[in-house]
């Protein structure tokens, strides 16, 4: 019986200092060597508890195997067979949560670092040249995939290696989603991404881009034009605002707005690319979520002197991944807790001078199980800034629910799906923050996955 | 990639252009817009639906070169084509239930109150548009504008073509008398908006506006756009382009237009120290 060890092998990370600086990837990931080392640790666990934490069942004791034995091709291969985006997966999965929090070992010490060789799995295939995978057999059924998203990119995968032909509809210029959008490239570099979509269109999916459905074609046009099902995986991008005075001030951005300046438009690359950002000096960012995290972690590569959350509860109730805290604490980020915005101020101009603030306090816990802030009298307080970012959220947008009466919808406008992940309309299904509200990625790829099969069966009964 | 079918030079740094985009054409009413790129490098910029055939699958566009985008647009040919255009885009404009409406065009905006005016006379409403230019070599449109309309008044600031002075002008006449008009219908620069907007209140004729905030999406996803109209925050692409003119905050629309000017300014000035890279 081999020594358990359980200590993880750590990856190396650029230097705080240098790489809050520029748009590089953080995560160096493993070597060959220290991955096999990694993977060696694994137990093989006969009831494969950590499977059970992943979204899409990756069959991970099995691609672990394979690395600890030197076989990467097999083991990317093995992982693919359930995850169509490894790559990504390894990268932003909140895996603490997920499958390393059922991993066997976590119990006495480090669980095996799953999401860091599913990374280091797709890198070194990438390395080694992406092999295109075999086209299926067509079956000459049209599907139509509304978004190109990761729910939307893993429902027309699976349909295509059933024989579908499926065509994506994006209504931006890019594919991805949340994924090219919003989520940095010092987090997700953009060959990854591209090269993950590329696999899921050499499997004969279509995407056409520049279509918004509702606008420039609707559901119901689809199915005139042949399709036999529709997925809805449209995610949830509509940003809420603090509805505070001067919230409209120049110097004022959501956080969609502001990320996708900088990650769709690459306006880190102003004046080279045409679209500029707003380069703040003192930047402040409400909210404390993986969005937050990201838009203050981008405002300090962007040139800010002092880039800061303000978060009206503590690092406790905070949804933000423990690894991106962190990384933004190393890179210098400075955290306001118990803080709740109450104005933005602004020069004659209409530019932003600062917030006014009010300090908070908890008392016990609300329907969320969170505790409840309530505001401390007399505690007001003003902090001088020049750009404020609202990273409060999002909900699904409206417009095809608008567009498409049959299509029910919940509050905050997210669509009702049965169990199959079908809507209120015959043979349109959802899923992905489009039905969730924002969730994770690997949630999104998951229902992505089980409508795929629902739209199978229903095309097959009919 | 949109290619362009036709151009033609309307005015000193006003172009029309002619693509195809069959999708936009089938579905576009008038009020609509467009985003578009031109390449990897550039910016998603919105503009109006000056015509559309569903008919062909051509939609016509008129840009007035001012920055980066529109300046580097102008250096495309016919035959060249662009990376993007997505629409149709934002709410229609609302027609219905007008006897009398009076189109006011601005600038560029002339191309924008177009379908406006050519979609109402085609409902059988009486149709009196002005338009409005700094001077004679910026007018355009004027054939397109007259068989839009019943009756058509072009003005310019400095009388050399035209009625003399701005379009505000002979928009108050048309709202004296009995049987004057029941809706006025604005587009162009936003002070003229807003001074129209000014010149009906007294006469409390329904007036639309279309906004023009800085977009980026489009599609409500980003709050770019935002403006503020009778105290309430909207999307000017989503909820708009058009909204009471009696009602929108003008104010914070030309501060908001301001938000980006130095960079706007640092990035033509490259792009003119560069020199126009010709696409054909
Ligand atoms: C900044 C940020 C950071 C995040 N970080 C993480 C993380 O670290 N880990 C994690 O797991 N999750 C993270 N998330 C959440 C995660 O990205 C989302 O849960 C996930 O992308 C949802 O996938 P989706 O396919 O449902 O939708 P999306 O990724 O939102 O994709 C929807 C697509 O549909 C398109 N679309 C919308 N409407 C239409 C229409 N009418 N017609 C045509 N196309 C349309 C949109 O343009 C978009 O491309 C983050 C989210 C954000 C915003
Ligand atoms: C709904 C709508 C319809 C429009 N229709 C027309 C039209 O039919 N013809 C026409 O010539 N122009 C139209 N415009 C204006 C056009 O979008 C701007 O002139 C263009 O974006 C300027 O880009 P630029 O790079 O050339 O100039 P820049 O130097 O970047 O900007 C010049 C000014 O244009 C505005 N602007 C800049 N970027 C944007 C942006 N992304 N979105 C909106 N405004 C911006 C700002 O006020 C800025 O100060 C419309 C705008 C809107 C919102
Ligand atoms: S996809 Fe995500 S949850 Fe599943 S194994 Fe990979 S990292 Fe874990
Ligand atoms: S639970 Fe952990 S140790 Fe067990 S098989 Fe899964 S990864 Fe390996
Ligand atoms: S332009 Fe982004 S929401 Fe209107």
């Amino acid at each position: 019986m081999p020594q358990i060890n359980f200590k993880r092998v750590p990856t190396s990370e650029r230097d705080p200092k240098e790489r809050a600086r520029n748009f590089e990837e953080v995560n160096l990931g493993y070597t060959a060597e220290q991955a096999i080392e990694e993977a060696k640790r694994c137990l093989q666990c006969k009831n494969r508890p950590c499977v059970a934490g992943c979204p899409v069942e990756v069959y991970i004791p099995e691609f672990i195997k394979l690395i600890s034995e030197g076989d990467f091709k097999g083991a990317i291969a093995k992982n693919k067979e359930k995850n169509n985006l490894p790559g990504i997966c390894g990268r932003v999965c909140p895996q603490e949560s997920q499958c390393e929090a059922k991993c066997t070992l976590g119990v006495k010490g480090d669980p095996v670092s799953i999401g860091k060789l599913e990374r280091f799995v797709a890198d070194q295939e990438i390395k080694d040249g992406v092999k295109a995978p075999e086209a299926p057999v067509k079956n000459g059924l049209k599907v139509a995939v509304v978004g190109a998203g990761p729910s939307s990119l893993t429902c027309a995968a699976d349909l295509a290696r059933m024989g579908y032909e499926v065509t994506i509809f994006e209504a931006l210029h890019k594919p991805g989603g949340v994924l090219s959008y919003g989520i940095p490239p010092f987090r997700l570099p953009r060959n990854i991404i591209e090269t993950e979509v590329n696999y899921v269109k050499n499997l004969g999916v279509q995407i056409k881009m520049d279509v918004l459905i509702g606008k420039s074609t609707t559901i119901k046009e689809l199915f005139d034009g042949g399709y036999k099902a529709v997925f809805i995986g449209s995610g949830a991008g509509l940003p809420s605002f603090l509805n505070i005075p001067g919230e409209n001030s120049n110097g004022v951005f959501s956080a969609n707005e502001y990320l996708t300046r900088v990650n769709l438009m690459k306006a880190y690359k102003f004046p080279n690319f045409d679209t500029p950002v707003w380069l703040g000096k003192r930047v402040a960012v409400v909210g404390c979520g993986n969005v937050a995290m990201d838009s203050v972690r981008t405002a300090l590569r962007l040139g800010a002197e002092k880039a800061m959350i303000v978060y009206r509860r503590t690092s406790n109730e905070m949804t933000a991944r423990v690894e991106e805290y962190h990384h933004a604490q190393e890179e210098g980020v400075e955290f306001n807790w118990l803080t709740n915005p109450l104005e933005i101020l602004a020069d004659e101009k209409g530019r932003v001078t600062g917030m006014k603030c009010v300090k908070m306090r908890l008392c016990e816990p609300d329907a969320s199980g969170r505790c409840r802030p309530e505001p401390i009298p007399g505690s007001e307080f003003t902090v001088e800034l020049d750009t404020v970012i609202i990273a409060l959220g999002t909900s699904p947008n409206p417009l095809i629910a608008q567009t498409t009466p049959e299509l029910k919808t919940a509050k905050h406008g997210n669509l009702i799906v049965d169990d199959k992940y079908q809507t209120t309309m015959p043979g349109v299904f959802g899923g992905g923050d489009a039905v969730t509200g924002s969730a994770t990625v690997i949630q999104a790829m998951g229902a992505g996955k089980i409508a795929a099969r629902s739209i199978d069966e229903y095309i097959k009964a009919k | 990639m949109f290619t362009i079918l036709e151009k033609r030079d309307l005015a000193d740094k006003i172009c029309e252009y002619v693509f195809e985009a069959p999708l936009v054409a089938k579905k576009a009413r008038p009020g609509q817009f467009v985003i578009l790129r031109l390449d990897e490098e550039g910016e998603r910029i919105p503009i109006t639906l000056a015509d559309t055939d569903p008919k062909t699958g051509r939609i016509k566009i008129v840009v007035q070169a001012i920055g980066t985008t529109t300046n580097r647009l102008h250096c495309f040919e016919k035959g060249g084509a662009i990376a993007d255009i997505i629409g149709p885009l934002g709410t229609p404009t609302h027609l219905d239930g007008f006897k009398k409406a009076v189109c006011v065009g601005g600038g560029v905006g002339i191309a924008c109150i177009h379908p406006i005016a050519k979609e109402l006379k085609a409902m059988g409403v009486q149709v009196t548009s002005i338009i409005g230019s700094r001077c004679k070599d910026l007018v355009f449109f004027e054939d397109e504008m007259r068989a839009a309309s019943h009756e058509l008044i072009v003005t310019t600031d400095d009388g050399s073509y035209g009625r003399k002075g701005l379009v505000t002008g002979p928009l108050a006449e048309l709202l004296q008398g009995a049987d004057k008009a029941d809706v006025v219908f604005s587009v162009g620069p936003v002070i003229m908006m807003r001074e129209v907007a000014k010149a009906t209140k007294p006469y409390e004729v329904k007036t639309y506006v279309s906004l023009n905030p800085i977009m980026v999406d489009g599609t409500g996803m980003c709050g770019a756009c935002r403006v503020s109209v009778g105290g309430v925050t909207k999307f000017g692409c989503v909820d708009g382009p058009d909204f009471d003119g009696h009602q929108v905050d003008f104010d914070l629309l030309m501060k908001r237009l301001a938000m980006f000017k130095e960079m706007e300014q640092q990035s033509l000035g490259l792009w003119q120290k560069e020199g126009c890279k010709c696409h054909k």
